[in-house]
């Protein structure tokens, strides 16, 4: 494929048209930065102040000694006491505990013994909630070398999680996640709804009258798009880092070049997109399908891709955000060099590859649609 | 021959758009293509420019047929849809430029042919403006100007004039005129009769079908009975008095006067409107026998066709 | 549903008096003053960008008015927009139907945004000039129907509440000669019924079936006056020519 005048014809106008929309300009930058500050705020797996409800039976210098304990940590807090067991559930109820510490009698004697048990009894309802909980707990008993017995009110499956580390502030991990899905998004959006737009408008019509091809009205729209995507993804990890303060261990350089073959991947879902879409609405509610619930779910963001189903397994690796997850985390986390993002580099490349030669192959230069319908 | 279309038929759905259309445009000619809405004036002309498949029949342009060489079809045609079709965030020169760049006009080329452009469009002064904020007429105008940055042989233009004021639309066509006298062969759609008038030849359209094809001064041949002007008060009191009357096949106002059309005698014709109206205590200013116009034969066909 | 008691100064329908409105520093409308008398088609010509939109939008309360003052039977368009409209049917060029919507169903909508039940509209739509063709479509999409019915849809859901004043913003652009006569026989139909027809066109054809014309050039009133009357004015035989003098002399002077 050669580099035509009417490629760079259809680059240079596309530029015109982002430039002539400053709104839309600030919108596309300002948002991803929204959503870190949002997101890296509210979804973080890190609890703080456990209100815990006090079930003592014992009453003795040791139980208070427990709860003295308990109280001096950041995250618990005890919020009430009880005095049957028989309140409990209705405290899960109302809400007013996480957990329920469950203190027996003659505890202070079984403790002398080494055989001193204590009960925490948690809120199953959000398993989330509940793991963390549990997790602390047994820190909590480790570091104060008090024993511990755990017990769940709802049926809970107990997997390791290796999101939960009470050292690893959750934000480090998510906001590099998140700027692979808001990436994923934005570049699906803004590709599907260019070309869109054109259809809604009639100009293509006038362009299809010309003798331009349509791997130069794609290329050409594509080109403009990874730049713009680009910066957006420089402002929001420099916004990341001073923000959230998220460690970047790796090379800036490695991160932007795999980042750019990131953003081709992802906006070759917006290309594939346009070829059918004909209103900006359609390809709108297309690109968010195809872009959000894989990004967050199916890319190993929250769920480790490790610990999936197998079919949903094999479906993530068509969501080029999981390559990235494992590219973004290794540069800033842990700072992985190129030899070892070799091969998610490589999926990258060929999936948007793949995409954008069936959608020029696909792309349709015939009107279907009777001149009435618009 | 230029433009040649032969059993041309294509439907959506159930819906017959053209049916078995022939039609031939020669070189340098203008045709002008007037029909109802619905009737298949656009489908046609997407066809002709290749945007549209044709279920049967074919379009030849310059003996060749359209769905063959696109890259030599496209560079010899040029097509204006109906739809204002620019970029209205860019402004005319840029428009101008996008367009003269898909069409790969040399540089050479472009200083003399946007010059010549601007000049005959009178967009010389707006070349900084932005598409959106141009009025109707000028609009028209730059969509003109960027389907001829390629000097196209055949210019296909689907009603370029529809929404634009009456000066505007003088001026358009008046640029028409001076491309038609270069040689360009035109095919123009309008739903105004008087600018059908002004090509070389007019062609009816109604229902996917070709009615009448013919110069715009032997369309009256087409008419089928007698035609009378009538001037008179009271315009659309009197035009429901005459179409109550069966005697007349048509009553049509016309700006401030009637046609009305009958079959019979002239002089038979003529007592039976005065003397409709003057059970109305209608005035009558003038009432003479006159030439069926364009308009009046388009009327006639598609009433006698529709029923 | 009866519109405010007839507040009507001397059967004006529309009184307009130094009404002007700009954009910026772009007079779109400047200190123009008109009446249009009850029952009458006042036809409002002008070339593109005239200000012919602008001011229909000023009567239709759409927009305020920069300066002038302007009444719509009676009622002051600065100041009672709500009210006005109550009482006026507008229809612009673009139809403003729902497309996606069956004609009977675009009926029903915009009976129901004047408070009409279901009986009032299907009685309302039986007395309309186009009731057999209303009713012959009245299933499909809005979409697919022609053009020239469409109008006529447009048209009828305008009208739906018995508006005093009827504005019409270019309602026949780019429909045939057929359907622009069948529109402007319902346009005569409804102001033979007494309701007031404010109407803007490019057809200089449909200019003559008016009662009396504007001609707006450059946000001013060029010339008013029955379609005869400016005819011997200015001593032309069509509207049309005497619209091109007006405006078109003008404007080879300078821009657009």
């Amino acid at each position: 494929m050669m580099i035509s005048g009417r490629l760079l014809a259809v680059m240079r106008k596309e530029f015109i048209h982002i430039i002539r929309d400053p709104r839309s300009l600030v919108l596309i930058f300002l948002w991803p930065v929204i959503m870190v500050l949002l997101y890296g705020t509210a979804i973080t797996f890190d609890i703080k102040e456990i209100r815990i409800g006090v079930l003592d039976f014992d009453h003795s210098r040791v139980s208070r000694e427990l709860l003295r304990d308990l109280t001096a940590s950041d995250y618990f807090r005890i919020s009430g006491y009880l005095d049957k067991r028989s309140e409990i559930d209705d405290g899960f109820l109302k809400g007013r505990f996480t957990a329920v510490l469950v203190i027996p009698a003659g505890f202070e004697k079984q403790k002398a013994l080494n055989t001193g048990r204590i009960q925490l009894i948690v809120d199953g309802s959000n398993s989330n909630t509940a793991t963390v909980v549990i997790q602390y707990f047994k820190s909590f008993c480790m570091l104060h070398q008090w024993e511990s017995g755990v017990a769940v009110s709802a049926p809970l499956s107990l997997h390791p999680r290796v999101w939960y580390n009470p050292d690893l502030k959750s934000a480090h991990f998510i906001v590099p996640g998140l700027i692979a899905v808001i990436l994923m998004m934005i570049c699906a959006q803004l590709t599907s709804i260019t070309l869109a737009r054109e259809w809604e408008t009639g100009t293509f019509e006038q362009i299809l009258v010309s003798p331009v091809l349509p791997h130069e009205i794609i290329l050409g729209k594509l080109a403009p798009y990874l730049l713009l995507s680009l910066s957006v993804s420089v402002v929001t990890l420099a916004f990341s880092v001073a923000v959230f303060k998220v460690p970047f261990r790796g090379s800036l350089l490695l991160l932007l070049v795999l980042s750019i073959v990131y953003i081709y991947a992802s906006l070759s879902i917006g290309v594939l997109i346009s070829t059918r879409a004909r209103t900006q609405q359609v390809a709108l509610l297309a690109s968010q399908i195809l872009t959000l619930l894989p990004s967050f779910l199916l890319s190993g963001f929250i769920f480790p891709v490790l610990y999936m189903p197998l079919v949903l397994k094999a479906v993530t690796y068509l969501v080029p955000a999981r390559y990235y997850l494992v590219i973004i985390r290794g540069i800033m986390l842990k700072g992985v060099g190129p030899g070892d993002l070799a091969q998610p580099c490589l999926l990258l490349v060929l999936f948007g590859t793949f995409l954008i030669a069936f959608s020029i192959h696909r792309f349709k230069t015939v009107l279907e649609k009777a001149p009435w319908a618009g | 021959m230029e433009v040649q279309i032969q059993n041309l038929s294509r439907a959506f759905g159930t819906f017959r758009a053209l049916d078995q259309v022939n039609l031939d445009i020669r070189q340098g000619e203008s045709l002008s293509l007037i029909g109802p809405d619905g009737a298949g004036k656009t489908t046609l002309l997407r066809i002709l420019c290749g945007l549209l498949r044709p279920d049967s029949g074919k379009c030849l342009i310059a003996g060749k047929d359209v769905l063959g060489d696109q890259r030599f079809l496209k560079s010899l045609i040029g097509y204006m849809p109906q739809r204002f079709s620019l970029y209205p965030d860019l402004t005319v020169s840029e428009n101008l430029r996008f367009f003269a760049d898909l069409f790969q006009v040399s540089a050479s080329d472009r200083a003399a042919r946007t010059k010549r452009l601007l000049a005959f469009s009178g967009l010389g002064p707006f070349l900084k403006r932005k598409a959106a904020d141009l009025s109707g007429g000028m609009k028209q105008k730059l969509a003109l100007s960027c389907t001829l940055i390629h000097t196209p042989a055949i210019l296909f233009l689907d009603e370029p004039t529809t929404g634009v004021d009456p000066v505007s639309r003088r001026e358009f066509w008046n640029i028409l005129e001076d491309l038609h006298m270069q040689g360009v062969t035109l095919l123009v759609t309008t739903p105004y009769m008087d600018e059908a008038g002004r090509c070389d030849r007019v062609a009816l359209l109604n229902r996917g079908r070709i009615l009448a094809t013919e110069a715009p001064g032997r369309f009256s041949g087409f008419f089928g009975g007698l035609l009378f002007e009538l001037r008179c008060e009271a315009l659309f009191r009197a035009v429901k008095a005459l179409r109550s009357d069966e005697k007349f096949d048509s009553v049509q106002g016309f700006g401030d006067r009637i046609h009305v059309a009958g079959r019979g005698s002239e002089t038979g014709l003529v007592s039976r409107i005065r003397s409709v109206l003057a059970r109305e205590k209608i005035q009558v200013e003038s009432l003479s026998r006159i030439p069926a116009g364009i308009e009046d034969v388009f009327v006639d066909l598609i009433r006698r066709q529709d029923s | 549903m009866s519109p405010p008691a007839g507040r009507l100064q001397g059967g004006y329908s529309v009184v307009v008096e130094d009404l002007s409105r700009s954009f910026g520093d772009f007079c779109a409308v400047d200190r123009i003053s008109f009446q249009v008398k009850d029952g009458e088609i006042f036809g409002f010509l002008g070339a593109n960008g005239a200000g012919k939109t602008t001011t229909i939008r000023m009567l239709c309360g759409l927009i305020l008015p920069t300066s002038g003052r302007g009444l719509v039977e009676g009622l002051d368009i600065g100041k009672e927009a709500e009210e006005i409209r109550k009482i006026i049917g507008y229809m612009s060029q673009k139809f403003s139907l729902y497309e996606d919507l069956t004609v009977s169903e675009n009926l029903e909508f915009f009976g129901g945004l004047y408070g009409l039940s279901h009986a009032q509209v299907t009685r309302k739509v039986k007395e309309s000039a186009t009731a057999a063709d209303l009713e012959a479509f009245s299933g499909r999409r809005t979409r697919e129907i022609p053009l020239g019915l469409k109008q006529r849809l447009a048209l009828t859901c305008a009208v739906m509440h018995n508006p005093h004043v009827l504005f019409l913003d270019e309602p026949t652009a780019g429909v045939d000669p057929i359907s622009r006569r069948d529109f402007w026989a319902l346009i005569h139909e409804l102001a033979s019924g007494g309701t007031t027809v404010f109407v803007t066109t490019h057809y200089m054809d449909e200019a003559e079936y008016c009662n009396r014309l504007a001609v707006m050039h450059k946000g001013r009133i060029a010339a008013s006056g029955s379609p005869k009357s400016l005819k011997n004015r200015y001593q032309k035989g069509s509207i049309e020519e005497m619209f091109i003098g007006l405006v078109g002399r003008e404007r080879t002077a300078d821009d657009d």
